[in-house]
């Protein structure tokens, strides 16, 4: 007898035709979050995963299943071959920790139909012995406080809890998408939820030094770093925008200066995306929450690509955003005092209400092209 | 490179590393065990104490060594009120001190005592009128800093002491002196004082090195219990290299403290009188007198915010200290100079240039160049 980790995908046994696709991009992306423990062991079989792992990881492995995207749930389980009388032992061993009034009930499953029993009789059967073996068991088939579950396949898998997965899909069977990551509390969680979509996460930091410091530079990395157990390897690229900053400060209305350097961000997001082979830019932003996320305002960014802008956040408020910084580790780390835009390019009185022709007369008395070009030429990819 | 910024710390003399290296690797007994190896450690502190104390000019008995200024002074600060609780319950303290002893005073309003935290006038020294009014005879511990560490003012510690022991004899003075040690004369015993804290890297010893100086009338009670090192006050095993460290760099002071005091005296009035002649706009917090500390200048440079200024030297390899990092999420900024009443303007753009042995007039030329330069450009942003 043997533990394992049963893991159970869903959605992705629904797509028909791509469902080997779906698969293998999971059991890839499995196999990457478990690099680095002992003895792991991967195995196919109908619509489950059965992962072997030393025992000294064991734990570990249950904690990094549960961020991978794509599985639905697992379980820790006993594994066995098919022999009945082995099966009731376990069951009574598994059993043996409960010692005040439970209720209880076995769900069976017998996906190997050359096993003696059907599904029922194994409930029947195992249920009678538990009970003889048992006296704190109790049997209620409707709402049983615990669950007995046994899987007759090639194998007999036997487990009685159920973890949740985070569900979604493996990462990357969507495509890529170009995350612009800021390093505040919202970036990350978009780049989450996008990668909870199946997209593969490249992420682009611009950076103002010496308007910001090499602590937010570093505070990015963390921060990427972080999400990577959910994502997977990301590729980040850190932008200078100094140069960028300064001009538009110098040269345009005061007021527009934040959606100029919107504006800009989202055409250098959208080179890196060409090059990168990425469909999509992933934005933080919720509607109205800064002066920059206006509806107006969006109008004004959206304008200046062509790729589509992916906003996860957009519907959601501050809180349960935070929730979800939190649930995904990010939000400590997304709170440090590293200002991801110094106060001295904030304008005072911020356009709200923007008009897109203003916005683009005003966006033509600087050399876009040529800032452009240059800060991505000299940007600093991290490879992580 | 040049380091100006020697009150967060300082170099660590040749002569020190030397004889740390030795007891790292050689004579690394434990100064509690009985064979030779431990003897010879014991007798390393015994140098070690021998050296301080005559920096200090005082019984090597009365020097205790710590981990540095902030055990020192939550040491010194707790071990003194628990002393004398039974003669009252009042606390005087400063506006101005290290967050090391501020939140010492904190903690103990909240356990029933009553603090008074004394106003600094605008250049950073208490009226001593106030502190002879909040005083009474329930009044059990002053602590008040020698030198402060963002602006160097130096408290008169003497008058401080007489006006205190006239209202209430058993009142114990501490003073956090980490800045002032090997800087400015000090003698506790002529400055009556009680406690005093010091701290070995800043004046050129290591990282970890610190203690006290407590009165030999006073019999302070241990908080930390375990092998009775350091005669019962402080137990667990001694750091030896970094005492023996710290002691060497005592020594060092005591042979060349005047010609020292005098360099840095001189770098300090050179940086004023440069700076007065090409930059313009700009506010010294800091006195070229001698009142003020020999090795801390402030500064408030007009329009600018100190933290982009200190990014753009550390791009020249120039490292300083700004009053107050940039943020636009809150108004921060050092509580020293917000209690000295400056604005919040003069905050942000202020600047803690700090000298040691090290450098030169060189240094200070091409420093003072490089802000200049620095100066102008962002000026240019933030003045349009």
């Amino acid at each position: 007898m043997e533990k394992v980790i049963l893991v159970r995908y869903g959605e992705i046994a629904l797509k028909g035709l791509n469902k080997s696709f779906f698969i293998d991009m999971l059991l890839k992306n499995i196999k990457a979050s478990l690099k680095g423990l002992n003895g792991v062991k991967l195995e196919k079989i109908q619509g489950r995963f059965i992962i072997r792992v030393a025992l000294e990881d064991f734990d570990r492995a249950l904690d990094l299943l549960r961020k991978v995207f794509g599985i639905v749930s697992i379980s820790e389980a006993k594994a066995f071959p098919n022999d009945f009388e082995q099966i009731k032992r376990v069951a009574v061993n598994m059993m043996e920790c409960i010692n005040e009034d439970t209720t209880f009930k076995v769900e069976a499953r017998r996906a190997n139909k050359g096993f003696s029993l059907t599904s029922m009789e194994i409930n029947n059967e195992v249920g009678g012995h538990l009970l003889d073996n048992n006296q704190y068991l109790k049997v209620d088939v409707k709402k049983p406080e615990v669950k007995l579950y046994i899987e007759v396949r090639e194998k007999t898998y036997m487990y009685s809890s159920i973890l949740q997965g985070l569900g979604g899909l493996p990462v990357g069977c969507s495509g890529k998408g170009v995350l612009m990551l800021s390093g505040g509390i919202d970036s990350p969680v978009a780049g989450y939820l996008m990668a909870k979509r199946g997209v593969e996460i490249i992420a682009v930091h611009f950076h103002s030094f010496p308007y910001t410091s090499e602590r937010a530079r570093d505070k990015v990395i963390k921060l990427t770093e972080i999400m990577q157990d959910y994502t997977g390897p990301i590729k980040l690229y850190i932008v200078s925008f100094t140069d960028i900053q300064q001009e538009l400060l110098l040269s345009c209305n005061e007021r527009y200066t934040t959606l100029l350097m919107r504006r800009i961000m989202m055409k250098i997001a959208e080179r890196i995306a060409i090059a990168e082979e990425a469909k999509a830019l992933i934005s933080g932003e919720s509607l109205a929450q800064v002066a920059s996320q206006t509806m107006e305002s969006l109008i004004v960014t959206d304008n200046a690509v062509e790729l589509p802008v992916y906003r996860p956040l957009i519907g959601m408020d501050k809180n349960e955003i935070i929730d979800i910084s939190q649930k995904i580790d990010t939000f400590e780390t997304s709170i440090l005092p590293y200002e991801d835009c110094c106060t001295v390019f904030v304008p005072k009185h911020p356009e709200t209400r923007p008009k897109l022709e203003k916005i683009l007369i005003d966006e033509q008395k600087i050399d876009i092209e040529h800032l452009i070009q240059e800060s991505i030429n000299t940007a600093e990819i991290i490879t992580m | 490179m040049i380091y100006l910024d020697n009150s967060a710390t300082t170099r660590v003399d040749e002569d020190v590393i030397n004889i740390m290296n030795l007891y790292h690797s050689i004579n690394y007994g434990n100064p509690s065990s009985l064979h030779r190896m431990g003897l010879a450690a014991e007798k390393a502190l015994d140098t070690a104490r021998i050296q301080l104390a005559s920096l200090l000019g005082v019984d090597n008995k009365t020097i205790y060594f710590l981990s540095g200024g902030t055990e020192g002074n939550n040491l010194a600060i707790s071990s003194a009120i628990s002393k004398n609780k039974r003669l009252g319950n009042k606390l005087i303290t400063t506006k101005i001190e290290h967050p090391s002893v501020l939140e010492v005073f904190r903690h103990f309003s909240t356990c029933g005592y009553e603090v008074c935290y004394l106003d600094v006038d605008r250049s950073g020294f208490i009226n001593t009128n106030q502190l002879e009014e909040v005083l009474s005879e329930e009044t059990i511990v002053v602590s008040i800093m020698k030198v402060n560490n963002e602006i160097g003012c130096i408290q008169n510690l003497k008058r401080i002491g007489e006006i205190v022991k006239k209202k209430s004899p058993q009142c114990i003075i501490h003073s956090d002196c980490v800045q002032a040690l090997g800087k400015v004369p000090l003698k506790p015993i002529l400055d009556g004082i009680d406690i005093l804290t010091f701290s070995g890297h800043k004046f050129h010893g290591p990282k970890g090195s610190g203690g006290i100086y407590v009165n030999k009338e006073l019999n302070l009670k241990t908080h930390t219990f375990g092998g009775g090192q350091e005669r019962g006050l402080r137990s667990g095993t001694e750091n030896v290299p970094a005492i023996v460290g710290m002691g060497m760099a005592a020594e060092i002071i005591s042979k060349d403290f005047e010609v020292v005091t005098d360099h840095i005296k001189k770098l300090k009035s050179y940086t004023m009188e440069l700076m007065c002649q090409q930059i313009e706009d700009i506010e010294f917090n800091s006195k070229d007198d001698d009142n003020f500390a020999p090795h801390i200048l402030s500064v408030s440079i007009k329009d600018i915010k100190s933290e982009i200024l200190l990014h753009l030297l550390e791009n020249k390899d120039i490292f300083i200290s700004s009053g107050s990092a940039c943020s636009s999420k809150k108004k921060s900024g050092s509580h020293v100079l917000k209690s000295m009443n400056l604005s919040q303007d003069s905050i942000e753009g202020s600047l803690r240039i700090s000298f040691s042995k090290y450098n030169n007039a060189s240094e200070v030329e091409y420093t003072i160049m490089v802000i200049k330069e620095a100066v102008g450009s962002l000026r240019k942003y933030i003045r349009r």
